[in-house]
């Protein structure tokens, strides 16, 4: 192992994984206001209001994120229409369709997410607020998603630990992220092993103090007393 | 947009079974290692245990994309030292290999806890049974614990699964020709970019569902017995 090296390409790895950062950030915030409405027409009592985020998740949780990327990035400037719309300076970036693309993927996940937690709030307590005279709209709003945002709150960091990973992918976009910047320095230095063991610590402890975080959050939000644990 | 894929139909059926193959053996290696890191973190040696803590807290936080690569062109001078060694003119890794490699280590790390939940769900009574029978620890692991353990650990191996079949997509970086590296060929040829990954995420949709349908059938045989519980 050659540690000259790793310490050398250092600022430049830590440049990549401020990219990285930035965009699972960007995405999973995105992605979790996206998927708020989603989630809950998605636990509606009516099929044709379930029927459209059913579509939606199934074609982004059935097919492979790298296809997804490839869709957005190469595949719209098939159309003329989408190369001479108002869009196109942000579609013809890799930066703006890696994020696109991401928050779509991951608003797919969270919505499936927030789904469960609806429908694990206690039936007693929707029914109590209800009984207090709260409007179906306040009861949503005051109970079920407070009480959902806590019961979901685990796999929604889980998640975000998927998207950090799942970004690396952006790399084949020529972003220079974390994985992209490993791949450029390794074009100049020819040694794989080195690098890529340098870029996967930096994904471990961007995880680890992800995992932190979540649990530090958990705890502000005394997510166990919800529970009745 | 024509549905004709411009004769490039067979490429992509072919590309298909690739993914199916890789997917396939990636499984039987990821079910292999997930095993292995299971018995490692459930025995009662501690160095055992860390062994497989470590392997699966370091696989389950690091790309998977990074593991394709890292194997591919990181195993490329231990390839050439060990072809030296065994006096070979040159040995080097196929893109098929590394992709199987890095997918079943990957697969691997997240099995190991879902046969670790499963091993600890048989009730400690039945291998209390096994050793009052006199059987040694590999029998009642063969006879006891392993048969009773593939109905529990089935749902989270499916999911898995269809993971892993995402993620052989992956492979196409290092030009596996699988599905995705055969739709870019023939995005090159045709400039239609829209279409034929259009076509490929269709493929891998179908995949899903034939597996969803697969998993269905596997789960209901592995339950024969068992009475579902209410609700």
């Amino acid at each position: 192992m050659n540690w000259e090296v790793i310490i050398k390409w250092l600022p430049r790895l830590a440049e990549g994984a401020m990219l990285t950062l930035e965009l699972v950030a960007i995405a999973v915030v995105a992605g979790l206001i996206l998927a708020i409405p989603m989630g809950i027409a998605r636990a509606s009592r009516h099929w044709y209001v379930r029927a459209l985020p059913y579509g939606y998740i199934f074609f982004f949780r059935g097919t492979p994120l790298l296809v997804q990327l490839f869709l957005v990035y190469y595949g719209l400037a098939q159309f003329d229409a989408v190369r001479e719309g108002p869009l196109w300076p942000y579609l013809r970036s890799p930066y703006w369709c890696a994020i696109l693309t991401m928050t779509l993927h991951t608003a797919a996940y969270i919505a499936e997410i927030l789904r469960g937690a609806i429908q694990a709030v206690p039936s007693g307590e929707v029914e109590a607020a209800r009984a207090l005279g709260m409007s179906r709209f306040q009861t949503m709003f005051y109970i079920i998603l407070p009480r959902a945002a806590r019961i979901g709150l685990p796999a929604y960091s889980n998640e975000v630990i998927l998207m950090l990973k799942a970004s690396s992918l952006a790399s084949t976009v020529t972003l220079l992220e974390l994985t992209g910047m490993a791949r450029t320095i390794i074009a100049r230095t020819y040694l794989p092993v080195e690098i890529f063991f340098a870029a996967g610590m930096f994904y471990l402890l961007i995880a680890f103090i992800l995992v932190r975080g979540f649990k530090l959050l958990e705890h502000w939000l005394r997510v166990d007393a919800c529970q009745g644990r | 947009m024509t549905l004709d894929l411009y004769g490039f139909g067979p490429a992509l059926a072919a590309g298909t079974l690739m993914t199916i193959k890789l997917a396939l053996s990636a499984l039987a290696l990821g079910l292999v290692l997930g095993l292995l890191g299971a018995l490692a973190k459930t025995s009662p040696y501690k160095p055992l245990q860390w062994l497989g803590g470590t392997y699966s807290t370091i696989v389950r936080g690091i790309p998977e994309l990074l593991w394709v690569l890292l194997i591919y062109f990181g195993t490329v001078q231990l390839m050439r030292n060990l072809a030296d060694l065994l006096g070979i003119e040159s040995l080097e890794l196929s893109a098929f290999a590394a992709g199987t490699i890095a997918l079943g280590i990957c697969f691997g790390a997240y099995a190991t806890e879902v046969f670790r939940g499963a091993i600890l769900a048989i009730p400690k009574g039945h291998r209390e049974a096994g050793q009052a029978l006199g059987l040694s620890r590999p029998r009642i692991f063969w006879r006891l614990i392993l048969p009773q353990m593939w109905r529990i650990a089935l749902p989270g191996l499916g999911n898995l699964f269809m993971i892993l079949m995402k993620d052989t997509a992956l492979v196409s970086v290092i030009g596996l020709e699988e599905i995705m590296r055969r739709s870019q060929i023939a995005v090159t040829s045709s400039k239609e970019p829209f279409t034929f990954f259009l076509v490929a995420a269709f493929i891998y949709l179908g995949l899903t569902i034939v597996a969803m349908i697969g998993l269905h059938f596997l789960e209901k045989r592995s339950s024969r017995g068992f009475i579902r519980s209410a609700g």
